[in-house]
């Protein structure tokens, strides 16, 4: 009986234990996978790649298919308010840098119609992917958006956008890649 | 004969489209069971624009004629399955419905278990104490008085 008694109270503690153990592992492969983060802190980090359906365009876009270029990643969304006024500037960005700099535009947590409808009243015209459940976003560092990050010809990310961008950091953040 | 037949075909006019518009679907209704997909809280917890937008969709599919079924199709077709409070009932996501009843199942059985074997391996308590002859004397004499008094 007692040594049942025993077997019972070890494996209770065990039991806690492992979950304690689940816990720490999941916050800390979070911050590590969490590219904002990881950026945030200073520490060297590389884009997590993604393969996403177009929303402009036929097929999927995958980001690494870009190395080797300055690529702007920016997360956005039409019921998002701040990503309506920076719409714009992207789009300037993108026809003032032309082929030197690769747009990337992730429509996150959307409804496709109301993403495409964006896209042609802000007139933007380079390619745009989505990520409906969040799953690429939670990655670069989850919601709140607009997140725009920036990702230099050596393929780590050199500037974050956290937040409205507004068109000097846009340029100060591809000046920095093209730099790099 | 004629004028009952033209009754009941006049009845069933009325009484079919009633019973169609019952069935369909009501905003208040699904809200309750999609998800915001910014907030996560179901689209009737939420007033956020991404919660708003949804029940736009939702709406105009209402108007539209669509049924709950077609609605959550189309949104977890744009959103994924998360889009949806409670997982659907097939494949994988079935282990969320199942896991609980079998978890509460097994819980119920290791209880039974565990009362029936502390109930049957009860180890007997010590022996009553026994009294010595002169003390046993003594209480029936106390009793004996106190019972006169």
């Amino acid at each position: 009986m007692t040594r049942f008694k025993l077997a019972g109270q070890i494996g209770s503690v065990a039991l806690v234990g492992a979950l304690l153990l689940l816990l720490v592992w999941k916050v800390v492969q979070n911050d590590r996978t969490n590219v904002a983060s990881s950026f945030t802190k200073g520490h060297v980090t590389k884009p997590v790649d993604f393969d996403l359906a177009r929303l402009n365009g036929n097929g999927k876009l995958q980001l690494s298919s870009l190395k080797g270029k300055v690529v702007v990643v920016n997360f956005w969304a039409s019921w998002c308010e701040p990503c309506k006024s920076e719409a714009p500037r992207f789009q300037q960005a993108f026809r003032r840098y032309g082929n030197r700099v690769a747009f990337v535009g992730v429509d996150t947590a959307d409804y496709s119609s109301d993403a495409g409808r964006f896209l042609s009243r802000y007139g933007v015209t380079y390619p745009n992917v989505r990520d409906p459940d969040r799953s690429v976003l939670g990655k670069y560092g989850g919601l709140p958006i607009p997140r725009t990050f920036v990702i230099s010809p050596s393929w780590r990310v050199t500037g974050y956008i956290f937040g409205e961008a507004r068109s000097e950091e846009i340029d100060g953040a591809i000046q920095e890649a093209l730099g790099a | 004969m004629r004028r009952a037949a033209l009754a009941v075909a006049l009845l069933a006019l009325v009484v079919v489209p009633v019973a169609a518009a019952d069935n369909r679907p009501t905003l208040t209704e699904l809200e309750g069971e999609i998800m915001c997909p910014v907030c996560d809280t179901t689209l009737d917890q939420s007033s956020s624009p991404a919660a708003q937008q949804i029940k736009a969709v939702i709406s105009a599919r209402i108007a539209a004629g669509d049924s709950k079924q077609e609605i959550k199709d189309l949104l977890v077709a744009q959103y994924g399955t998360k889009i949806l409070a409670a997982p659907p009932k097939k494949g994988f996501n079935l282990l969320a419905w199942l896991l609980p009843i079998f978890l509460l199942l097994g819980g119920a059985i290791v209880l039974g278990l565990l009362a029936w074997r502390w109930s049957h391996t009860r180890e007997p308590g010590p022996p009553a104490a026994q009294l010595s002859p002169a003390l046993e004397r003594r209480v029936d004499e106390e009793l004996a008085r106190y019972d006169e008094g």
